[in-house]
């Protein structure tokens, strides 16, 4: 369920020992396999493993596209506020800023009280935000809540579960016959008490769990609806926000709406883009100035700069410019994207600006200052404008591995066009159309810019 | 009026100029000669601060430098003073041919464009190339290229023009239109009217440093060898 590794490497948890109390009642030997949970239902389809055992959520939409095994898990929707917040009910959710998990029920929830819905990749930053008052309200599943956010200084729980859910196991529709041994498989450890005993040792045994026995004649296996639907992921990465919580039994199709969050998130990738490199370029050039005509001191710290920033991933720099320097700045998620990837780039643009300025005649600086120019003049007039012209191929290549690299924001809460993909692309159950549709927007992106540097290119040789 | 005094500069341990001591006189035109390595071109850079010097004084232009770094204010004015030419021209290659002469004047003096392009039409038309002002550099050949460096280094009104081997990155048919050029600019330099114009030439060419100059300096190791001065037949 939770990613408690003590021992590195090891999966452990409480759903590691039911899968192995359910391979022991089947006679198999369980073989664990790693998954990004949102792409849990598309894994089990493709046939990857033949059981999905990680916190999936019992919904109308996964009844109508996989077999579900009976409950093993009753789980709470919990709402973690700041201490002191009149926020306790669902319906109090409408218009403010709630964190959550992409793709979980809880996330459904909020839509439907239309709340606004902050998306987290971790389990842990959505509480870091909440102290930092940059949410409202987080709300996820009580194991989450539990473990990460309640417990936290100036953080509380409500009390009562907003909703509750269950969690199953999916199996392929078509492997009926291992779908009916699992179930029987899960109704001799829930009748026998080995579950119970399980869920103790990993100290999640409460008064929702009695409910499992209650559950467990409902007829797991039917594709009819459950009766509440909704769930918390373990550990999840990939997207979701559904515009739209119902779902359909038939398989959806691209909807207006859809395709227009495809344009307010290729809006906001080209925003994000063009913001970061208006940084990053005259920061670069800036950078690259210091670094070849400054004195000793400012050139260590622009090689400094340049080194560091090169030298550590830009994930990292996003995470630490946005949650870990959040006590000193906060920064809305939009101008720590802008400011992350602008810094970051910076240090390319520096190097390529050093590379082209290195590369001119050193007669064009000499001319220059034996008229009589100034250090400045000569830059600004004669070496900048003549080694911009020679970094002009490396600056389009920077800006389109930007535009490219802008799909890094989503882990700060940014739904840029790649996050907006693979949100569609859950909710359409489909990556081919989401996925050629995304790639043509990048491509619609990039490939004038192109043209426009070679026209540049091109004009300036003739000139 | 250019005074040179006890200059030396060594490059990593190797003296390249060994104490020189000379002056030219306002208006006149001095050739440096020489074989490669004497010293000359580094003489002529210490002259406009491209090159620092170890130790002596320099006083050009009304300006005094001394050895060690130099202050860079005092080199910008300096250097509005002095023009220098350059072996292989340098002219802006981003820049046409007008915009190269009248860059400094705009940039460095702050003379108005329109007045600083009048003032350029009137040097390319002095070095033959008043068709040429919207051409871009390299749609020139090696002989236009240097005259429009001279036009660009005569273009802030200079009282000192440093020419260092104007005529040697180019060939043989090329270098009679420099050499033209260069006897302009020596006429003036002579004629009363306008300001008096002091002239370095470094070069190779023996008979145009006769043709040309007041007087002839021999350099040898990083040291003046001789001087050779001689009578001008007056204005043509």
């Amino acid at each position: 369920m939770y990613e408690s590794a003590t021992q590195p490497g090891v999966i452990i948890g409480f759903e590691v020992d039911i899968a192995e109390a359910l391979a022991r009642e089947l006679g198999v030997r369980a073989k664990f396999h790693q998954n990004d949970w949102s792409n849990l239902v598309p894994s089990l389809e493709r046939g990857d493993f033949d059981i999905a055992l990680n916190g999936l959520e019992d919904t109308p939409a996964r009844r109508a596209r996989l077999r579900l095994s009976r409950p093993y898990f009753v789980y709470g929707e919990t709402l973690a506020v700041r201490a002191g917040s009149s926020l306790h009910t669902l319906s109090q959710l409408s218009g403010r800023r709630i964190g959550t998990l992409n793709q979980t029920v809880a996330q459904d929830l909020l839509q439907a009280q239309r709340a606004e819905i902050v998306l987290y990749e971790g389990q842990q930053e959505p509480y870091m935000d909440l102290s930092r008052g940059r949410v409202d309200g987080v709300l996820l599943d009580h194991v989450i809540a539990d473990r990460y956010g309640c417990g936290q200084p100036g953080l509380e729980c409500v009390k009562q579960d907003l909703a509750r859910g269950t969690y199953v196991i999916g199996i392929r529709p078509t492997d009926a016959e291992l779908a009916s041994r699992v179930d029987a498989a899960l109704s001799r450890l829930i009748e026998a008490g080995e579950l119970r005993r399980i869920l103790e040792h990993w100290r999640l045994w409460d008064a929702r769990q009695q409910e499992l026995s209650a559950r467990a004649p409902v007829a797991p296996l039917s594709a009819s609806a459950s009766s509440t639907a909704l769930a918390a992921p373990p550990s999840s990465t990939a997207a979701q926000a559904a515009p739209s919580v119902e779902s359909k039994p038939s398989k959806p199709t691209l909807s207006v709406a859809q395709l227009g969050l495809f344009f307010r998130g290729a809006l906001i990738t080209i925003l994000i883009s063009l913001c970061a490199f208006g940084l990053a370029l005259p920061l670069g050039v800036l950078l690259a100035v210091v670094r070849s005509h400054g004195g000793r001191v400012s050139r260590f710290f622009a090689t400094a700069y340049i080194e560091l920033f090169r030298g550590t991933p830009v994930l990292l720099q996003l995470y630490v410019l946005y949650y870990g320097l959040s006590s000193v700045v906060r920064l809305g998620p939009i101008q720590a994207a802008i400011l992350g990837l602008g810094l970051n780039y910076a240090a390319y643009e520096a190097e390529v600006h050093r590379g082209a300025l290195a590369a001119l005649p050193r007669g064009q600086a000499e001319a220059a200052s034996s008229l009589g120019l100034s250090r400045y003049q000569v830059l600004r007039h004669v070496l900048l404008p003549q080694s911009f012209r020679i970094a002009l191929p490396a600056l389009t290549n920077d800006f389109v591995a930007l535009l490219k690299d802008s799909s890094l924001v989503s882990v700060i809460t940014v739904v840029e066009l790649t996050k907006r993909m693979t949100i569609v692309a859950v909710e359409l159950r489909d990556w081919v159309v989401p996925g050629l549709l995304c790639a043509a927007m990048y491509f619609a992106l990039s490939f004038p810019l192109s043209r426009l540097s070679l026209w540049l290119e091109r004009r300036y040789q003739s000139a | 009026m250019i005074r040179i005094s006890g200059l030396r500069k060594s490059f990593a341990g190797h003296s390249v100029l060994g104490g020189i001591d000379a002056s030219v006189a306002e208006g006149k035109i001095v050739a440096l000669l020489g074989a490669s390595g004497s010293g000359k071109s580094t003489l002529l850079r210490c002259l406009n601060g491209l090159e620092t010097f170890d130790d002596g004084t320099l006083e050009i232009a009304g300006f005094s430098l001394k050895s060690g770094s130099h202050n860079p204010h005092t080199l910008q004015a300096l250097r509005a003073k002095v023009g220098m030419v350059f072996q292989e021209f340098h002219l802006f290659a981003h820049l046409s041919v007008l915009d190269n002469v009248t860059l400094a004047p705009r940039v460095a003096r702050r003379t108005a464009r329109a007045q600083a392009e009048a003032h350029a039409r009137e040097l390319l038309a002095q070095v033959g190339l008043a068709d040429r002002a919207h051409a871009m550099p390299r749609q020139l050949s090696g002989g236009q290229k240097q005259r429009v460096a001279i036009a660009r280094a005569l273009a802030q009104g200079v009282s000192v023009l440093l020419l260092d081997e104007p005529t040697s990155a180019l060939d043989p048919e090329l270098r009679e239109e420099v050499r033209e050029v260069l006897r302009n600019v020596a006429r003036g330099a002579h004629s009363a009217s306008g300001a008096a114009l002091t002239i370095l030439l470094v070069t190779h060419e023996h008979a145009l440093a006769h043709e040309l100059a007041d007087e002839i300096w021999t350099l040898s190791a990083g040291k003046i060898a001789g001087v050779a001065e001689r009578r001008r037949e007056q204005s043509p």
